[in-house]
């Protein structure tokens, strides 16, 4: 049996999606130099090579920014948006939910969660982590 | 002497100033700004030979340019990086004309966003992870970036309107700005909120206009009406596109494109006569004096206080006024390039800094994701 080549059928960006949508938040990690990457690529930036194996990740991460982006109340009112450092090392654009977007703070400790957008469609977003 | 140092000078500048232009359209107004350059150099449409332009409302920008003008240049580069592609427009310039590839190279842009659209928004694709969370680009990555410096240095909202007030006090004397009312930090810091820490007042101006430059091989720019401004060095650097793959939100790639710039002029930070940053907000101008070395890391905010860039202050900086101030129409690299320019002319009216013989320009595209630091200089200087 021949090994499939990493250049061929659906990429990386649709791999994400189906994983995303059976419920697994996978990120991939290069093989060569044992880092993480995100946003999903075909080489590995760290070796010049398609070295790159998904793996489910824990979720967990910390807030490196944050904004509130002001929206009139008729049309939803403010919303949170953040960049999340997951433990693993790779940064990521997403939202904090649970609290009002003026409380979330840079260095808040946060979980993913994988919710549905308006389209029904998986997206990735965050909660404030439990405290221990 | 390294690279493209002092081979290529601008001798010919031009602006379209109608900042609200109604039922014009960019083509329109940059062909008013390169009359106005050719003019400037002495120069006629038919000699242009070398194109270097880009749009926001073009596919192919610069055949649209090129046929616009009724030309036939032999030399195209449509060099696409965001608002900084003007500044960096001036590297593939000097390298044609030092090699013989074209004689006249014109770079020049124009924009109609003001009366098009009215709102500061990036025509750019979304990112297919970021667009999920509904950034308002290009505003919400500078004020992540806001945030963060603020976080990691304790830097203040009050020092960012200290830079929104000193472009405001040098557009006050800058007779073509736009934004000229005066004000104040009070005035400044109670602005309507758009993303925090940003408000509407640390964003840039949303106008029309247009701009355009003429280089030549320096062998010839002394044979032109206006004395020469030579380009002494010039750098480009990238490390991200989005905001979300910026590998450290308070430092910008200025601090390559920077040091390799200074490198290739030969010259360093202390002997800047006058700087002209890409203020597209406020936190820009914070991040540029600290990444290419006018004070330390993290220092910025507390740098701006008290007027430091204000006019009669320690360090000319956005002498016409800015994006904040004087002018954004879409893409902003051409202006601050223009009034480096005029500075080193002495062309400034009362605005201008005494014994200007060395300006930085330093253009910014994206999301803080092209830095390009271009230092120009006069014959004094090479």
């Amino acid at each position: 049996m021949s090994v499939p080549s990493p250049f061929a059928g659906p990429g990386p960006d649709a791999e994400y999606r189906r994983l995303l949508a059976e419920g697994r938040f996978c990120i991939q990690r290069c093989r060569g130099s044992g880092r993480y990457v995100f946003q999903p690529r075909v080489l590995s930036p760290f070796t010049g090579e398609p070295t790159l194996d998904w793996v489910e990740v824990s979720g967990r991460g910390t807030v490196y920014s944050t904004t509130v982006i002001r929206r009139r109340p008729e049309q939803g009112g403010d919303y949170n948006l953040a960049l999340i450092d997951l433990d693993e090392g790779c940064r990521l654009m997403s939202r904090v939910e649970g609290l009002p977007p003026a409380e979330i703070r840079i260095g808040l400790k946060v979980r993913a969660r994988i919710a549905r957008d308006r389209e029904n469609a998986p997206i990735l977003v965050f909660d404030p982590a439990e405290s221990a | 002497m390294s690279g493209i140092r002092g081979t290529s000078a601008v001798v010919g500048i031009g602006l379209s100033t109608r900042w609200d232009a109604p039922g014009r359209s960019a083509l329109e107004l940059l062909a008013e700004a390169v009359h106005a350059a050719l003019a400037d150099a002495g120069l006629r449409l038919d000699q242009v030979d070398g194109l270097l332009t880009g749009t926001a409302v073009h596919f192919m920008p610069t055949l649209s340019v090129a046929e616009y003008l009724g030309i036939r240049p032999r030399f195209l580069d449509g060099t696409m990086i965001g608002g900084s592609s003007f500044v960096e427009h001036l590297i593939p310039a000097a390298l044609a004309l030092d090699a013989g590839l074209c004689e006249v190279a014109l770079i020049c842009y124009g924009s109609n966003q003001r009366t098009a659209s009215g709102k500061l928004v990036s025509g750019s694709e979304p990112q297919p992870y970021e667009a999920p969370y509904g950034p308002r680009n290009p505003i919400t990555g500078y004020a992540l970036a806001a945030a963060r410096h603020m976080h990691q240095y304790g830097t203040t909202r009050r020092q960012l309107a200290e830079v929104a007030l000193a472009a405001r006090e040098w557009a006050r004397l800058n007779p073509e700005a736009f934004a000229r009312e005066s004000t104040t930090i009070e005035e400044i810091l109670a602005a309507r909120m758009v993303n925090d820490p940003l408000s509407v007042r640390d964003c840039c101006l949303v106008t029309d206009g247009a701009g355009a430059v003429v280089m030549v091989r320096a062998d010839r720019a002394a044979d032109f009406p206006k004395p020469p401004s030579y380009l002494l060095g010039a750098a480009a650097a990238t490390w991200h596109r989005q905001i979300s793959a910026m590998p450290d939100l308070t430092v910008t790639a200025a601090a390559e494109s920077g040091p390799r710039a200074f490198a290739m002029a030969e010259v360093v930070p202390a002997d800047i006569n006058v700087l002209q940053l890409y203020d597209a907000f406020t936190i820009n101008t914070i991040l540029f004096l600290e990444d290419l070395g006018f004070c330390p890391k993290g220092e910025g905010g507390r740098f701006v206080e008290g007027g430091t860039i204000a006019p009669g202050g320690r360090l000319a900086v956005n002498t016409n006024g800015g994006g904040l101030s004087c002018c954004h129409p879409g893409m902003y690299g051409l202006f601050p390039l223009i009034e480096a320019v005029r500075q080193l002319r002495g062309e400034a009216g009362t605005r201008q800094i005494a014994e200007t013989e060395l300006a930085l320009v330093h253009g910014n595209g994206g999301q803080l994701s092209s830095q390009v630091t271009a230092i120009l200089g006069t014959a004094a200087t090479l």
